[in-house]
C-alpha cells in the first residue's frame, strides 16, 4: 500500500514535469494572439447623424455587413468585425500589411456618383455590377467598371444625351474623372482613368464592389501595432514568465522543502490549466493578460503558503503529520475563500467594466483564481496526502515544519 | 515571549499614512496627472528610426503642421542620450490623413524607419474610459463592503476598505509626482492591487474572527487578540507578498517597455497592500470598534443617570 501510494505519487510528479516541459511552448503559442503580440490594427468606427442621413438600426446593420465586405476584400487571416453598442464598430485587422490604407478604407463612405453636364446626378454606385482594378495597353491604371441591366440603360442614355459634353464621376462629392463623350456607350460598361497606382486602382475597386456606407461613418480610435513591436513583446514576456515562476519555485523549496516541491508540482499543474481552459475558451492572448497570468504565479502559491503556515501551527500543538496536514487543509479553507472572492469580485468589476486588453487581463486573472483554488484543495493535497501515507518522509522538518515540537508522536 | 505591540502603536502607523499620503495629494491637487491619449484623447507614434534622431529633429518636422508643442520622448536605456533610435510622440488628435502626412514628412526628412506602434484615441472615447475607470474602483469598493459586512461585520468591511483607499490614493500619488503615463492599463493595475490588498486585509481579519469566537469564553483583551492574529500571519502575509513582488519585479525588470508603468504600478501597490493589511485596516477595526464600545458605555452611563 505504502509503496503503491509512492509509485502514484511519483509517476504523477514525472507526468506532469513531463508535460509542462514539453507542452508549454507549443501550448501558449496555440492560443489566440491579441493585436498587441502578433501585430496589426484595430480600428473603432462610430456611425455619426447627419442631416441627410440621420442613424438607425437598419443603417448600422448594413454598414457592418459592408464593412465586412470591405474587410475581407483585403485577404486577411481572421479579421474580427464586431457590432459595440448601437453605433460602434470594432474592427481587428491582424497582421495587415498597410494599416494606414487599410483605416482609409474602412472609414470610406464611398459614395459614388455619375452627373451630366449640369451637374445633375444621374446615376449612382448602386448601378454598378461589378468593379475591377485594371491596367490598359498604354500602362494606364484604371478600374473597370460593368453596369447592372438598369445601369447600362441609364448610362447609355447619359452618354448620348451628353454627346460633345463633359460628364463626370465623382466619390464622395470628389471628381475621380470628368472625360468629353465623344460617342454613347451601350455596351454597360466604362473605366474610371486618373488612379496613381495600381494598389490605388485596387481600394477604389474595392469601394465601388463593397457599395457606399448609407450613413457617414467616422473613425474614432485606431491603435496599431507593428510586427516588430509584437514579437519583442512576446519574447520579453516569456522571459519575465520564466524568472517569475523560476523564482517563486526556489523559494517555495527554500521555505517549505518536500512540501514546497509538492506545491510548485501543483504550480506547474495550474499553469497548463490556465492555457488550456484559456485556449478552450478560445480567449485571445493579450500582453496584460500574460501580465496576468504571471502575476497570478505569485497569488497561486498563496493558498499553499496558507495551507502549510497552518499545517505548521497544527503540528507544532502535537498533531501528528496526517492530522496537521488535514487540519491545515480544513482551517485555511474558509479564509481562503473568503480572500479569493474577494479578489474574484473586483475581476469581475474590471471584466464588465474594461474594454479590450483590461478585459483580456481581467479574463485571466479570474481564471487564474479559480484554478488556483482547484490546483490547492484537489491536486496538493491530493499529493501530500499520497506522500505522506507512503510513510517515507517522517520528520515534520522535511514538511517545512521546522521550530519546536513540543512531543515527538509519529 | 512577547511579540511587538502593532496595535498598541497605531497611532503611529496612522501618522505615517497621513505623513506618506499627504505628498501625493499635495502633488495631484497642484499638478495633476500625466494623462495618456487613452484618456485625453490624441495620436501616438512609436517609431524606430535607422540612425539616431534628436527631439529637436523631430520638433522641426512637427513644426510644419503646428506641432511643436507635442510631447517627443526618446526610449533609450542611456538617460542622458540626446538622440536614439526610438522615438516616441504623443500630439493631439490627428484625423488620420494629417498623421499619414506627418509620417511622410518624418521619412523625407528624417530618413528611413519602422513603425513599431501608432494609437489614436478620439476624445471622446478617452472621457468614457476615465468614467469607466471611476465606475469600476467605486463599484468594486461598493461591493467589498456588502461582501464583507455579510461575512464579518460592517466595522472589519469599512476598516479594509478604508486600507484600500489608502493603497490607491499612495499608488496614484506618486504616479502624480513622478508624472509616469497614466494609460488604460493602468486601471487594471489600480483593480489588481485593490484585489491584493483586500485578499491580504481579509487573511487577518479572518485569523481576528476565528480567535473572537475563543475570546468570548476567555474574556480577553481586543488589543491584545488582534496583535496575536497579526502575529499568526505573519509569516504567511510576509512570504504571500514576496512572492508576489518576486512574479511583479520579473514582469517591471523583463517584461518590455509596454508594460513597465503597470507593473511599477503594482510594485508600489502591493508593498502598500501588504503594509495597509498589517498596519491599516487591523488597527482601524480596533479604532473603530472602540469607538462604538464607548458610546455605548457612555450612553448607558447617561440613562443610569
Amino acid at each position: 500500500m505504502r509503496k503503491k501510494n509512492f509509485a502514484k505519487l511519483a509517476v504523477i510528479i514525472v507526468a506532469i514535469i513531463g508535460v509542462f516541459c514539453y507542452y508549454i511552448s507549443p501550448l501558449a503559442h496555440s492560443i489566440k494572439q491579441g493585436l498587441d503580440l502578433q501585430g496589426g490594427t484595430h480600428v473603432v468606427l462610430e456611425a455619426v447623424d447627419t442631416p441627410e442621413a440621420p442613424v438607425n438600426e437598419d443603417a448600422v446593420q448594413r454598414v457592418v455587413k459592408i464593412i465586412e465586405k470591405r474587410v475581407n476584400e483585403l485577404g486577411l487571416t481572421e479579421p474580427i468585425i464586431q457590432r459595440q453598442g448601437e453605433r460602434r464598430i470594432i474592427v481587428e485587422l491582424p497582421g495587415v500589411k498597410d494599416p494606414e490604407k487599410a483605416i482609409e478604407i474602412l472609414g470610406k463612405t464611398a459614395m459614388l456618383e455619375f452627373q451630366d453636364d449640369s451637374g445633375a446626378t444621374v446615376m449612382t454606385g448602386q448601378d454598378l455590377k461589378d468593379a475591377k482594378a485594371q491596367i490598359d495597353q498604354s500602362n494606364q491604371n484604371l478600374v473597370a467598371l460593368e453596369f447592372s441591366d438598369e445601369g447600362g440603360k441609364k448610362f447609355a442614355d447619359l452618354t448620348a444625351k451628353n454627346v460633345g459634353k463633359n460628364i463626370a464621376i465623382l466619390l464622395d462629392k470628389q471628381i475621380l474623372t470628368n472625360p468629353n463623350v465623344k460617342e454613347a456607350i451601350t455596351g454597360g460598361k466604362a473605366v474610371i482613368t486618373g488612379s496613381r497606382t495600381i494598389e490605388e486602382a485596387q481600394r477604389l475597386a474595392i469601394l465601388l464592389r463593397s457599395g457606399s456606407l448609407p450613413v457617414k461613418v467616422d473613425v474614432i480610435e485606431t491603435r496599431t501595432v507593428g510586427p516588430t513591436l509584437g514579437q519583442d513583446s512576446k519574447d520579453k514576456s516569456e522571459f519575465a514568465f520564466a524568472v517569475g515562476i523560476g523564482a517563486v519555485i526556489i523559494f517555495m523549496l527554500v521555505f517549505y522543502h518536500l512540501s514546497g516541491f509538492i506545491a510548485n508540482i501543483a504550480l506547474m499543474a495550474y499553469v497548463l490549466m490556465t492555457l488550456v481552459a484559456l485556449k478552450m475558451l478560445d480567449a485571445t492572448l493579450t500582453l496584460p493578460g500574460i501580465a496576468g497570468i504571471i502575476l497570478s504565479i505569485g497569488m497561486a502559491v498563496d493558498a499553499n503558503v496558507l495551507i502549510f503556515e497552518r499545517f505548521k501551527e497544527e503540528y507544532r500543538l502535537g498533531k501528528t503529520l496526517r492530522a496537521a496536514m488535514d487540519a491545515g487543509f480544513s482551517r485555511a479553507f474558509a479564509t481562503i475563500i473568503d480572500s479569493h472572492l474577494t479578489t474574484i469580485i473586483t475581476a469581475t468589476v474590471l471584466f464588465f467594466l474594461g474594454t479590450g486588453t483590461v478585459k483580456g487581463f481581467a479574463i485571466t486573472l479570474g481564471l487564474g483564481i479559480v484554478i488556483s483554488l482547484i490546483t490547492a484543495f484537489a491536486f496538493t493535497q491530493y499529493l501530500l496526502k499520497l506522500l505522506i501515507s507512503s510513510n517515507i518522509f517522517k520528520d515534520g522538518r522535511v514538511y517545512g515544519a521546522s521550530g519546536v515540537k513540543t512531543n515527538e508522536k509519529i | 515571549m512577547k511579540k511587538f505591540d502593532i496595535i498598541g502603536r497605531r497611532k503611529w502607523w496612522y501618522i505615517i499614512s497621513i505623513l506618506i499620503l499627504i505628498p501625493g495629494i499635495i502633488s495631484i491637487a497642484t499638478q495633476g496627472f500625466n494623462l495618456g491619449i487613452d484618456f485625453t484623447g490624441g495620436t501616438l507614434m512609436d517609431l524606430k528610426f535607422a540612425r539616431p534622431v534628436t527631439v529637436i529633429e523631430v520638433r522641426d518636422v512637427l513644426k510644419e503642421y503646428q506641432l511643436d508643442h507635442s510631447t517627443i520622448q526618446l526610449a533609450s536605456n542611456d538617460e542622458s542620450a540626446t538622440a536614439a533610435e526610438n522615438v516616441l510622440i504623443r500630439t493631439a488628435d490627428l484625423s488620420d490623413e494629417t498623421r499619414r502626412a506627418v509620417l511622410a514628412e518624418i521619412g523625407n526628412k528624417l530618413g528611413n524607419y519602422d513603425v513599431l506602434r501608432t494609437e489614436r484615441v478620439g476624445a471622446v472615447m478617452g472621457s468614457e474610459l476615465a468614467l469607466q475607470a471611476i465606475w469600476a474602483m467605486l463599484i468594486s469598493w461598493v461591493l467589498i463592503i456588502v461582501y464583507v459586512s455579510w461575512r464579518f461585520e460592517f466595522k472589519f468591511a469599512i476598516s479594509a476598505v478604508l486600507a484600500l483607499v489608502h493603497d490607491t490614493v499612495i499608488v496614484i500619488g506618486v504616479f502624480s509626482i513622478l508624472q509616469k503615463e497614466i494609460d488604460a492599463t493602468f486601471i487594471a493595475a489600480i483593480l489588481t492591487i485593490i484585489g491584493y490588498s483586500i485578499n491580504d486585509t481579509i487573511v487577518i481579519f479572518d485569523r481576528i474572527r476565528e480567535n473572537l469566537k475563543l475570546h468570548h469564553r476567555k474574556g480577553g483583551d481586543l488589543v491584545e487578540l488582534a496583535n496575536t492574529s497579526i502575529w499568526q500571519t505573519m509569516t504567511r502575509s510576509i512570504y504571500t507578498v514576496l512572492t508576489v513582488l518576486f512574479t511583479t519585479a520579473a514582469l517591471y525588470f523583463f517584461g518590455g517597455e509596454s508594460t513597465k508603468n503597470f507593473s511599477f504600478a503594482l510594485l508600489i501597490g502591493i508593498t502598500c497592500g501588504a503594509y495597509s493589511s498589517i498596519f491599516t485596516a487591523s488597527p482601524l477595526w480596533i479604532t473603530f470598534r472602540n469607538y462604538a464600545d464607548n458610546k455605548r458605555v457612555a450612553e448607558k452611563l447617561k440613562t443610569a443617570k
